[in-house]
């Protein structure tokens, strides 16, 4: 007799292969093919139209959460066959967002009901691209100095600064942000965790042009903007501990990009194509060991990473090791794309014009240098480990 | 899979723990050291151990063994890496029962293996001719002769050689140069066995075969087709001396972090020094990195994965980087007193240039592991 769970697996392929559209199911080949969704979507094509508003209707772009906020209900075991079924055909995620990645969980776990109704079915159906309101231009690493203000006006919220470092800042539809509602309390107690629209009256942004050549950040002033006093997720002065519950996730999934490459071809493959082999080995002795000792870490986090979901399967907690994961994440990544650089010798110097490449390689490589930089500090990550880890003093 | 210990593993890791930190902890290899044991270990202790049943974790039960795999002893091995315990856990009950059960044939798993589960028959791997780990240019040769084989040349470095009853040796046609395995009786006519003591207190040896008449029944496996299941029993030991790293590597982590949080300078710890911080953070991760290869090497093992060639060098390569740093800086972090006798921190770092060194360092397991991803 078939099991359950063999049931939902083979009526999950069944239904992935009659609704993923077969464009749905190649490699990203660049940024315009992630789907972000949004009040105004940009969408590269129907099939990604198609793709997002079908998984949205069973509810599997957020298959974990509950069904009521527009979830699919699944418990662990069919999340994972889900993904597995999605990894088989190589389907990609139908929506990218930091709705859903990073204001989510926060929501589920900080928001009232009334917020969670509210915003979660329109996260999980891709209708609002939230934007992350974090750092400012004098609070980075430590952000708990944030200036914006937010002054109490009777029935709402003014807020006035800026931020910066906005995630496609021009693009988001909603906001969420922590600003200072208590300007006499010590820094980490006079933070509140609110949401607003972005068209709200006094709110605009401003590209920040990077060394990669892109804009993927902005900054974002405000000038008396209207935020509802109903929209501040947890209580009024504790939204530190939102701001800090949410980072963990961030990191997270910024960790995750050690890992991202997973699918792709390894690094030594890419070697041996570009710079050919001498009695099997590749020509440079030197490259070759630091494309192995990279190979080696990068298959080490992977299982740590798989170690530590089973941990966490077993009753564990996660926590701070989001903290190694950032960090190592980050740092392999990095080492990713010196090698295929050196890999690559000249031909990764073209910015474009070149005949076979149109800058990719080395735009990505200096994209790259901001991994260690965003959500957190590699040094920040560090100071974490050893103080709540290893319990070292300071 | 799954990468964490079920509840009878955590009960056998907690019972190696309280034995050998209350039997054996650092201060019984200083004592054996200033004691100047001659087997390197001490034959009481591995009376006691092989009463505790560690010596049949892997010999299968049809021969008189507990059949609890790899993952079962390399669990008791990372337990014997933080106390620095000598003993012939490696080289016998995990090197010398994967090479029987390996190449050997069931009627030498059956003469031999019973008393190695007691503990009372010792094996030991003869597999390097010189300074250098080459397994695959053996220069000891044997040759055949009517009723058996004639072996001759040097081995060095043999773990615990001048105590084991039963010698695995590699040795090469002259002719063809292929590789075959023996069983080679420690006592035999014509083999000199030169006990060295080692840096770590434990002892190697250099053996000598002076013409060395074997019967029939020495060979392990096949004739001249010996180096398949050499590389499969160096894989099982070096995954096992990577289990050892790890224990190395948390105990000398685990010290040093209770040094940086004691020791005052400038009136206050040092650990409250970023420049440490940093670096103690960087080592967390790194052994975190560490403990999930080592688990998923000797699961590998025991599922019989064939990538473990592949396995084996990833884990002994990183295991080796990690715990050289980590050893090194356990003495950087300790400043002078980490240099002083005195001290117990150095004896990690000795114990690990061992392990490190022996059957192919990082640089050979980094080379072998790109040479089987074929770049």
């Amino acid at each position: 007799m078939m099991s359950k769970l063999d049931e939902f697996r083979l009526q999950t392929r069944e239904w992935l292969n009659e609704n993923c559209p077969a464009a749905m199911r190649i490699p990203y080949r660049s940024e315009a093919d992630l789907c972000w969704g949004g009040r105004n979507p940009e969408f590269s094509s129907e099939d990604q139209k198609l793709w997002l508003t079908r998984m949205a209707e069973r509810g599997w772009t957020v298959p974990t959460w509950p069904t009521e906020y527009g979830g699919g209900g699944l418990d662990r075991e069919h999340t994972k066959i889900l993904a597995e079924e999605m990894a088989h055909i190589h389907a990609r995620p139908p929506l990218e967002s930091f709705g859903i990645s990073m204001l989510g969980p926060a929501l589920m776990k900080f928001g009232n009901e009334a917020l969670k109704q509210e915003h979660l079915p329109r996260i999980a159906r891709g209708e609002i691209r939230w934007a992350q309101g974090y750092s400012e231009p004098n609070a980075g690493s430590d952000l708990a100095s944030l200036q914006a203000r937010a002054t109490d006006n009777g029935d709402h919220y003014l807020l006035n600064g800026s931020k910066i470092w906005t995630s496609y800042g021009d693009k988001g539809d909603w906001m969420f942000c922590i600003v200072r509602t208590d300007p006499e309390a010590r820094k980490h107690e006079g933070i509140s965790f609110v949401l607003f629209d972005m068209a709200t009256p006094g709110v605009s942004t401003k590209p920040i042009r990077l060394i990669s050549g892109n804009s993927p950040f902005t900054e974002t002033f405000f000038d008396n903007v209207r935020i509802e006093k109903n929209q501040i997720v947890g209580d009024v002065n504790r939204g530190w501990t939102v701001a800090k519950y949410l980072l963990t996730h961030e990191r997270e999934m910024i960790g995750g990009t050690g890992l991202l490459n997973a699918g792709a071809d390894s690094l030594s493959s890419i070697a041996v194509t570009n710079m050919g082999t001498a009695g099997g080995a590749l020509r440079d002795p030197m490259l070759r060991a630091d494309i192995a000792r990279f190979e080696i870490d990068e298959m080490c986090l992977g299982l740590t990473v798989e170690r530590t979901r089973d941990e966490v399967k077993a009753g564990a907690s996660l926590g701070a090791t989001s903290s190694i994961f950032k960090y190592y994440g980050t740092e392999l990544n990095m080492r990713r794309y010196e090698l295929l650089m050196a890999i690559h010798g000249s031909a990764a110097l073209d910015w474009d014009g070149g005949e076979e490449s149109d800058g990719r390689l080395p735009k990505t490589w200096l994209r790259s240098k901001g991994n260690s930089i965003e959500g957190g500090t590699s040094e920040i990550q560090l100071n974490i480990v050893a103080k709540r880890i290893l319990g070292l003093p300071g | 899979m799954t990468l964490v210990l079920n509840e009878e593993q955590q009960i056998l890791k907690a019972a190696a723990h309280d034995f050998l930190q209350s039997k054996a902890p650092v201060s019984h290899l200083r004592e054996l050291r200033d004691g100047g044991a001659d087997a390197g270990y001490s034959p009481q202790l591995w009376k006691e151990i092989a009463e505790m049943g560690w010596a049949a974790i892997l010999v299968p039960e049809e021969y008189g063994g507990l059949g609890y795999g790899y993952m079962g002893l390399g669990i008791v091995l990372e337990q014997c890496g933080r106390t620095l315990t000598p003993s012939p856990l490696l080289a016998s009950a995990l090197t010398g029962v994967t090479a029987l059960l390996r190449a050997g044939s069931k009627e030498q798993c059956a003469s031999i293996l019973p008393a190695v589960a007691t503990g009372d028959h010792l094996f030991a791997l003869a597999v390097d001719d010189t300074a250098y780990h080459r397994p695959q240019k053996c220069l000891t040769t044997v040759r055949k002769t009517d009723d058996g084989f004639v072996l001759s040349g040097t081995k060095t470095a043999v773990i615990d050689g001048s105590s084991a009853d039963t010698l695995i040796v590699s040795a090469r046609t002259a002719d063809s140069g292929d590789i075959s395995l023996f069983l080679v009786a420690g006592n035999a006519p014509g083999v000199d066995v030169h006990g060295v003591k080692a840096l770590d207190t434990h002892r190697m040896a250099t053996v000598r075969f002076d013409d060395v008449a074997l019967d029939q029944d020495a060979l392990l496996g096949e004739f001249g087709a010996g180096l398949s299941p050499l590389d499969a029993i160096l894989d099982a030991a070096r995954i096992g001396q990577s289990a050892e790293l790890l224990g190395i590597a948390q105990e000398a982590f685990e010290r040093t972090m209770e040094y940086l949080k004691q020791r005052k300078q400038f009136g206050v710890p040092i650990g409250s020094f970023q420049g440490l911080q940093h670096r103690a953070a960087i080592m967390f991760g790194e052994i975190e990195m560490c403990k999930s290869a080592v688990l998923h090497a000797l699961k590998a093992l025991d599922d019989e994965q064939e990538n473990i060639a592949e396995i084996a060098s990833l884990t002994k390569a990183k295991l080796c980087e990690t715990t050289h740093t980590v050893t090194t800086e356990g003495i950087q972090m300790h400043g002078g007193i980490g240099m002083t006798d005195e001290y117990e921190i150095g004896f990690f770092l000795k114990r690990c240039k061992i392990l490190e060194t022996l059957y192919g360092d990082r640089y050979f397991h980094l080379d072998r592991f790109a040479t089987l991803r074929a770049y």
